[in-house]
């Protein structure tokens, strides 16, 4: 169960194929892998996210990143 | 990794160092047999990875094979430093005239290697530094440079050595850097090198110490000399807690979170960056602390292996609090430690806050990291205040004070 991070998609992307596949090529600790066709967050994997923006520099606002220990 | 002296002795044979005649035998039977081949009157060695062999009785000296088979009988029951002998050495007893000192080791303060010889062997080296450092040379030589025996020559002549005796002490020497460098030790000695009737040398004691990563690329070498991959060297065979402990580090490849050492205290250490991880624990043990462990963590570690390792040090049965303790970390990320040791002690059923005795990884990411420790109360410390300062406090706490 993820304590720190969690990741929110827009359900927007889910329509766009490429961006999906970027999403799952970009994160270097694969939080994201495609699902029946959806792309989806892996829960093992959150913690790992180093914060490296590099899935917001390919989503822009469609997705979000949020520090649970922000909140 | 420690060599026996028997193993030292044939490291230095191929070195083309000259030796005595010596035969290793495992039992009385075999003694008696090695010292019929020896010939003479020969010394027995107990062969074990510790000194004090001559106080604790287990150097001793026979005439013929029958007596060769009486003194190993009484060596091999007796231990030394707690060790048990593996075997005796049985060795051509020789005459010696004069006894010199040599070794090869790394001197830690010059970032070099250093020749040490004395003219006074077969003693207690730091006896001679202290009492007559006019016998004692120290030479520092480059690693990276190609060797040569000049280094080898100045070592031996800046003790007076001249005239006849300083070729064959400067070959001797020569070939012990030769070993050195080439085997990669971290020490190299020959205590004493005897000086004979006939005024040729010997080596007749051998030290030998090789860098534990180095068994890899020396591999070739340790299979010649009859050691197998499971004979670590150790000075005890590794406990469930330390075998787990290096599970954690291999089971994921991102950094370091292992090389586990179990003691028997009640604060756990999650320590490490830059040396600092044997800094802390002399820290903690100087503020009269008790670590339950000596352990190594580093390289940004990933927070699964962090959390692995913090599940597995609170795990030890005694461990009351865990003292996360880095030094200024850069390419570590203090925010990604936080998570992991959080989690881990969540994981095992423990409030961090009650948990975590002191967290102080300054560094990379640090205002992350405190903001993770803040939310779960963590109390935490920058590098304003210093890791003996850190470890003071840690086990204050553990005191209740």
């Amino acid at each position: 169960m993820a304590m720190f991070i969690r990741v929110d998609i827009d359900e927007s992307v889910q329509a766009d194929e490429a961006l999906k596949k970027s999403l799952v090529e970009v994160c270097p600790v694969d939080i994201f892998a495609l699902d029946g066709g959806r792309v989806v967050t892996l829960d093992a994997n959150l913690d790992e996210c180093t914060l490296c923006d590099l899935c917001i520099q390919a989503a822009g606002d469609r997705v979000q990143v949020v520090k649970l220990y922000r909140e | 990794m420690r060599l026996y002296e028997f193993e030292a002795k044939e490291v230095l044979r191929r070195a083309r160092v000259p030796l005595p005649k010596s035969v290793m035998a495992r039992t009385p039977e075999e003694a008696e047999t090695a010292a019929s081949e020896v010939g003479g009157p020969v010394v027995l060695k107990s062969q074990v990875l510790s000194g004090g062999r001559m106080k604790a009785g287990a150097i001793k000296f026979a005439e013929d094979g029958a007596g060769a088979r009486a003194a190993t009988a009484e060596i091999l029951g007796i231990t030394v430093n707690g060790q048990q002998s593996v075997g005796v050495l049985v060795e051509e007893r020789r005459d010696v005239a004069q006894e010199y000192y040599a070794a090869v080791t790394w001197d830690g303060r010059a970032k070099r290697p250093v020749i040490i010889f004395s003219d006074m062997g077969g003693i207690d080296i730091e006896e001679v530094a202290e009492q007559h450092p006019e016998h004692l040379s120290r030479t520092h030589f480059s690693n990276l440079a190609p060797l040569s025996d000049y280094q080898a020559k100045v070592a031996v002549s800046r003790v007076g050595v001249t005239g006849n005796d300083l070729g064959p002490l400067t070959r001797i020497v020569a070939a012990l850097v030769k070993v050195f460098v080439e085997r990669d030790m971290t020490l190299a000695e020959i205590n004493p090198i005897g000086k004979l009737a006939d005024g040729t040398f010997v080596a007749l004691d051998s030290h030998m110490d090789m860098e534990q990563e180095a068994r890899g690329t020396h591999a070739d070498l340790l299979r010649s000399l009859g050691i197998p991959d499971e004979d670590t060297r150790m000075a005890r065979p590794p406990t469930e807690f330390e075998i787990a402990g290096a599970k954690v580090n291999d089971a994921d490849t991102r950094g370091v979170a292992g090389n586990i050492t179990e003691f028997d205290g009640n604060l756990g250490l999650i320590i490490g960056a830059g040396g600092g991880s044997l800094t802390l624990f002399d820290a903690v043990r100087a503020a009269g602390g008790n670590p339950a462990n000596y352990c190594e963590i580093g390289g940004n570690p990933s927070v699964a292996k962090a959390a692995a390792l913090t599940k597995l040090v609170l795990s030890k049965p005694g461990v009351d609090k865990i003292a996360v303790m880095m030094n200024v970390v850069s390419n570590t990320r203090a925010d990604m430690m936080a998570r992991g040791i959080v989690k881990g002690v969540i994981e095992a059923g423990y409030d961090p806050a009650e948990k975590i005795a002191i967290f102080r990884i300054p560094g990379s990411w640090e205002e992350e990291g405190f903001a993770i420790l803040r939310k779960y109360g963590v109390e935490f410390v920058d590098r304003s205040v210093s890791m003996h300062e850190a470890a003071a406090r840690a086990v204050a706490k553990m005191a209740g004070t």
